[in-house]
Order: C-alpha cells, then sequence, then structure tokens
C-alpha cells in the first residue's frame, strides 16, 4: 500500500475527519486549500528545503548501532533525528507550517506542547520568521520540562500554562483549540502532531515524510535488499512513526508502532471522537476521555493519530505497549552501548526492540530515533538516584 | 413534522415576543432539575441541559468549572436522562454535550435515549456540517430535533446549509470565541442574527457572549431570542439554588418582554 491523500473530507478508511466547532471550519477549510496549494508549488518546496538543509541540518543520518546489535542479537540502525536543530524531528513539520503560515499571512503562532520539544521547535520558527508566538502546556509537564519551557522563553515566546482537567497534553490541545476560536482570523494553529481536524493529520504527515524518504534512500545503500525487516517508532499522537513508516509503506517491511502501557490508544482500539477527528481514543464506558499515564510527556496523550487507527485496522501496521519501567531500562541501555542519550519518547521504540529481541533475533530493525535526551535527564537522574 | 422545541419558541415569536433559553449544567448540585423547574417557571420558553464532558473545548472557565465539579460527583450521560425521565421540567429541553458521548454507545442508540427521556432537541457543538450526517439521521429518526450552530467566520454561501440542516432553531455562535460572559455585546452578534434572519423562517436565537438582561436585549432587536449559558451556571456555581435561578431568569423575561 502507499500512504495517500486523504480527499477533501479527510478520511483515512473510516477515521479522521473535521469534528470541530463551527467557528473554525472555514480555517481549516482555507488551511485544506492553503497547503495544497503550496505543496504542488516548486518554489514553496524549494524553500523549505533550503530550511530543512541549512536551518535544521538535513538530512539526518542512518547510524548502524554496532556494539547494541552484538548486545541484543537485533541488527539495529538508528534513524537520527536527535540530531536535528532543536533536538526531534518536531522541526519538520513545524518549519513546513510556519512556511505556510506566512504564505497565508498569518501574524502569530499557537501551539500545544506536552515534553516541550514540539513548543520549542514552534518558538524556534516563530522567532526565525518573526511571528508572535503563545504555547499551551499543561501545568504538571511545566514542571518535569522546566528545562524546555525556559528555551521557549528565550525564544521570545510566550508559555501558558494549561490547569483544566489531566494538565497535560490533552488539555495544553483544548486550551490551544480554545484559543485558537477566538482569534482564528490572524492566527496559525500549528499542531504538533498527526492528529486533529484534516487537514492536519494529512499535512503533518506530508512534512515529516522527509524522515522516510531519507531513510528509505540511506536504507537502499546500507542494506543488502535495501529494505529493513522492522520500521519501528514511538507513537503518542504518532507524528515522527507516521513519518518514518510513510517511507515504506509500500515495501515488505514490518512496521511496528510503540506506545505507552498508560497511553496505549491504539492497542486498546475502542474508536471515539475528539481534538477533531475519529480515531481510537482511551475513554471510559459512556465516553469521557481518559487520562494517559507516562513517564514521558510527550506520549502522555489518550488518543492518536487517525491515520494510525487506520493503519492498525487494515493490519499494515501493528502497535505493541511498552511500560514505564521498560523504557527506564531502554534509555540507559543505548546511553552505554553507542554513547547516544535519547529522549524517553524515543526509549519507548528501543524499549520493544530490547524486550521482544527474541522474536526479532537476526533480523535488521530501523528505529526511528525521534529526539535526543537532553530534556530529560533531569527527571531521569531523580528516578536513578 | 415540526418538534416540540421549534412549536414553543415559534409560539413565543408569533405572539410578539422574544425567546430566552436558559442553560444548565446537568447532574451540578442535587438540586438541577428542582432549579430548570424553576427557570421554566421564570418564563424560559426552553431549558438546554449539559451533560458534562471531560474535554469541552467550546466552554470557557465557568461552564469547564462547571462540568469538572459535575463530573467529580459521579455524573454520566446516563444520570442526566435517567433524572429527565419523568421529570416534568415545565417546557421543552434540549440536549447540549459533545460528540464523544453520543457517539460512544452509538448514535441510534443515544439518540432514542434522549426520547425516551422526554428531550426534545440536542446540541453537539463539535459536528459541523460535513460530518452532522450520520447523526442527524439517527436524530431525525427518533423524533430529536439537531440544532446546528452558525458562527460569524462562516461564509455566506455555507449559512443557508446550515438553516436547513437545523431543527428546533437556529444557534446564532454570538462573537468568534468560546462561551462565557463578556462586558459588552459583540459587534458580530447582532451581524450574525441578521445574516441569519434574512435567510431563513426557523427561530434564530444568539448565545454565547450573552451574559446580561440588556446584552439580550440588544441582539434581539434583530435575533428571536437569546440562549444564556455561564451566567446561568455562574448563580448555580454561587449556590443560587432554584430561587436565584428562578430570579435571574425573571430579569432576562422581564426585560426582553419591556424590550428595554
Amino acid at each position: 500500500m502507499t500512504m495517500t491523500d486523504p480527499g477533501e473530507r479527510g478520511r483515512f478508511g473510516e477515521f479522521g475527519g473535521t469534528y470541530v466547532p463551527e467557528t473554525l471550519v472555514p480555517a481549516c477549510h482555507e488551511l485544506e486549500k492553503a497547503f495544497r496549494e503550496a505543496w504542488a508549488d516548486p518554489e514553496f518546496r524549494a524553500e523549505l528545503d533550503r530550511l530543512l538543509s541549512d536551518y535544521a541540518g538535513r538530512p539526518s543520518p542512518v547510524t548502524e548501532c554496532f556494539n547494541l546489535s552484538e548486545e541484543l542479537g537485533v541488527r539495529v540502525l538508528l534513524k537520527r533525528e536527535d540530531l536535528n536543530h532543536t533536538g526531534s524531528h518536531k522541526i519538520n513539520n513545524v518549519l513546513g507550517q510556519a512556511l505556510l503560515a506566512k504564505r497565508m499571512g498569518k501574524t502569530r503562532l499557537v501551539a500545544e506542547t506536552g515534553a516541550g520539544q514540539h513548543g520549542v521547535a514552534t518558538a524556534t520558527a516563530a522567532a526565525l520568521f518573526g511571528m508572535d508566538c503563545i504555547v499551551y502546556m499543561g501545568e504538571v509537564d511545566i514542571k518535569r520540562q522546566e528545562l524546555n519551557v525556559f528555551r521557549m522563553r528565550l525564544l521570545g515566546t510566550e508559555v501558558r500554562s494549561a490547569k483544566s482537567g489531566s494538565r497535560t497534553l490533552k488539555d495544553a490541545v483544548n486550551e490551544a483549540m480554545r484559543y485558537w476560536v477566538s482569534v482564528v482570523d490572524d492566527t496559525h494553529y500549528c499542531l504538533g502532531s498527526a492528529m486533529g481536524p484534516h487537514p492536519y493529520p494529512w499535512m503533518v504527515r506530508e512534512f515529516h515524510r522527509v524522515i522516510g524518504d531519507e531513510a528509505r534512500e540511506q536504507c537502499r545503500k546500507l542494506l543488502d535488499g535495501g529494505i529493513p525487516d522492522v520500521v519501528t517508532a514511538c507513537v503518542g499522537g504518532g507524528s515522527n512513526a507516521i513519518g518514518i513508516f510513510s517511507g515504506f509503506a509500500d515495501t515488505d517491511a514490518e512496521l511496528v508502532g510503540v506506545e505507552p502501557a498508560g497511553g496505549a490508544a491504539v492497542t486498546r482500539a475502542v474508536p471515539g471522537i475528539v481534538h477533531g477527528s475519529k480515531s481510537y481514543l482511551m475513554q471510559d464506558e459512556w465516553g469521557q476521555v481518559l487520562e494517559a499515564e507516562s513517564i514521558s510527556a510527550g506520549l502522555d496523550y489518550p488518543g492518536v493519530g487517525p491515520e494510525h487507527s487506520h493503519l492498525a485496522s487494515i493490519g499494515r501496521a501493528r502497535y505493541v505497549p511498552v511500560t514505564d519501567d521498560e523504557v527506564i531500562e531502554a534509555f540507559q541501555l543505548l546511553s552505554r552501548t553507542e554513547g547516544i542519550i535519547p529522549a524517553l519518547e524515543s526509549a519507548h521504540a528501543l524499549a520493544w526492540v530490547s524486550r521482544d529481541r527474541l522474536e526479532l533475533a537476526g533480523r535488521t530493525v530501523l528505529i526511528n530515533l525521534s529526539g535526543r535526551g537532553d530534556k530529560d535527564v533531569n527527571q531521569m537522574m531523580e528516578i536513578l538516584k | 413534522m415540526t418538534g416540540a422545541l421549534e412549536t414553543a419558541l415559534r409560539a413565543r415569536r408569533d405572539g410578539g415576543g422574544k425567546c430566552l433559553v436558559p442553560y444548565i449544567t446537568g447532574g451540578l448540585g442535587s438540586d438541577w432539575i428542582e432549579i430548570a423547574r424553576a427557570a421554566a417557571a421564570a418564563g424560559a420558553d426552553a431549558i438546554e441541559i449539559g451533560i458534562p464532558f471531560s474535554d469541552p473545548v467550546m466552554d470557557g472557565p465557568t461552564i469547564q468549572l462547571a462540568n469538572d465539579k459535575a463530573l467529580a460527583d459521579g455524573v454520566t450521560p446516563h444520570s442526566v436522562l435517567d433524572a429527565l425521565r419523568g421529570a416534568d421540567i415545565g417546557v421543552p429541553t434540549a440536549v447540549m454535550t459533545y460528540v464523544n458521548l453520543a457517539f460512544r454507545g452509538g448514535y441510534q442508540r443515544f439518540a432514542s435515549g434522549l426520547a425516551a427521556s422526554g428531550v426534545s432537541g440536542c446540541i453537539l457543538p463539535d459536528i459541523p456540517l460535513e460530518e452532522i450526517g450520520p447523526w442527524a439521521d439517527a436524530a431525525d429518526e427518533a423524533g430529536i430535533e439537531t440544532i446546528m450552530l452558525a458562527a460569524p467566520t462562516a461564509p455566506d454561501e455555507r449559512l443557508p446549509r446550515i438553516c436547513e440542516r437545523s431543527r428546533g432553531f437556529v444557534y446564532g455562535v454570538g462573537l468568534v470565541g468560546i462561551t462565557g460572559v463578556r462586558t459588552e455585546l459583540a459587534a458580530s452578534a447582532k451581524i450574525m442574527a441578521s445574516r441569519l434572519k434574512a435567510i431563513t423562517d426557523k427561530p434564530v436565537l444568539v448565545g454565547v457572549g450573552v451574559g446580561s438582561p440588556s446584552q439580550a436585549v440588544e441582539v434581539s432587536e434583530v435575533s428571536d431570542g437569546v440562549v444564556i449559558g455561564s451566567v446561568i451556571v455562574q448563580r448555580m456555581l454561587d449556590g443560587g439554588g432554584p430561587e436565584g435561578v428562578g430570579d435571574l431568569v425573571s430579569e432576562f423575561r422581564a426585560a426582553l418582554d419591556a424590550g428595554s
């Protein structure tokens, strides 16, 4: 299969759609039209490519992990999104959306953030393009990701605390949407994952497609046969996973999304509608959204992007949960064996490969290392004390 | 066929009056049914009952707080509808909640549950026109009037389709923003009302940002009436009870009747 254009109604099989208040519908339509035009415009593409290479540092390399491979008995390759400017894959999407927002004449960006990686990336793009920027972050996350809060403020962004509900990523999305509803004329909502109303899931995937496209080319040179046996990535909303999957969906590679056990929307497979689209959603018997619980703020989300629900429902990708303890172990494992400190989010994918190494023995696994762990060292220092 | 909600609102309008629809958070406090009855007795033409949802993205701080309190008390869609069943409020009711609560158990089941509880209408602010089909069909089938929202951001060509699909009344959103009391009526409120009045014979009520009797009167110079939410819910949160909310609704009723 290939990952296609979801059409003007934004459908991935039975999932997706545009479930937003009436006030936002024209903005979603305007954004869809603008993205469609920009994405087909060679000048826009060239400008984005230039930013991705000269500013963000793309292409990111693929690193073969010889020490880790020997230890696990699995050939492990890492797609190094941790080496991008701002420290994660998030910059790909943000540069694309900020460039698009500017083209649309918007003067302000609003974003939600969990771990702060998307917030930092958005603040960075806003600084670069001279735009105002407001980032909503859950009160709980502001505490556990102090460093990223400071980085955003340093970049000239206003960080607002989301104090409702679970005070994490889900609530930051609620607050960002409420704010967007009131300033929709001049403000672009720079959504950070492959979720939300159409066209976001599709647009965010397209902006992250570069991860998969580069990795495909890099694997062609590195591997006999050119294709890894397994391609894996962590999944919260699912942007880094959808980016790397998009480069391999049409191959025989097995696609595996790794969810935190406390936020395993796809593993539980109950469909719901929140934050703009129909997708799998953690919820109670009445439809009240449940609070996710994960060691990693960036995956602490009860929903998932609609295309992941689709990939799971048709059996093209499978989704597995890992526990916080397994993640803590994997975080240390990669640091110790390869000298690479991963983000806690990315450590989820590593945790699955490490845990299920017997099942994976002798196979080649490409892991999307979506971000670096600098932001997590304070938290890990406390945990490992 | 015209439902009970639209019939009641048309009767008020055709009698030369302005429609008044207060919003009450279902399950907030033990006396919310009595509060609904008091609002009806004080001159409301219909009552909107909010079913608390975990992530109410169209709602401002007041209704969010009411939601959270009710949810913390264990309120569920079932408990709200159960309380409404057989409770004679005195005027038609419409439920306002978010799509996931209707989607969870299936649209048909939710719609027939509303009907079985004597509810006339339903507002789901996070399903726009493009996605309304499956819900609206289920609601029509069960005899539930689906009230559509029309927002100031909508281009002209969108509004007739919204009015066409709406049942009960057309809900004009008074401002570009979320629910909550503002110090002044937004200029967009009367513009919204006149854009809708120009294209539909259905009752046009304006809500969101209508928080005082004078604001209600001002927008009703153009609209057929108002929906008032946060100001009522704030009174409930302040412990106003049936008497306090009844008094507040009386003030709105008197102002609308006097037209000043």
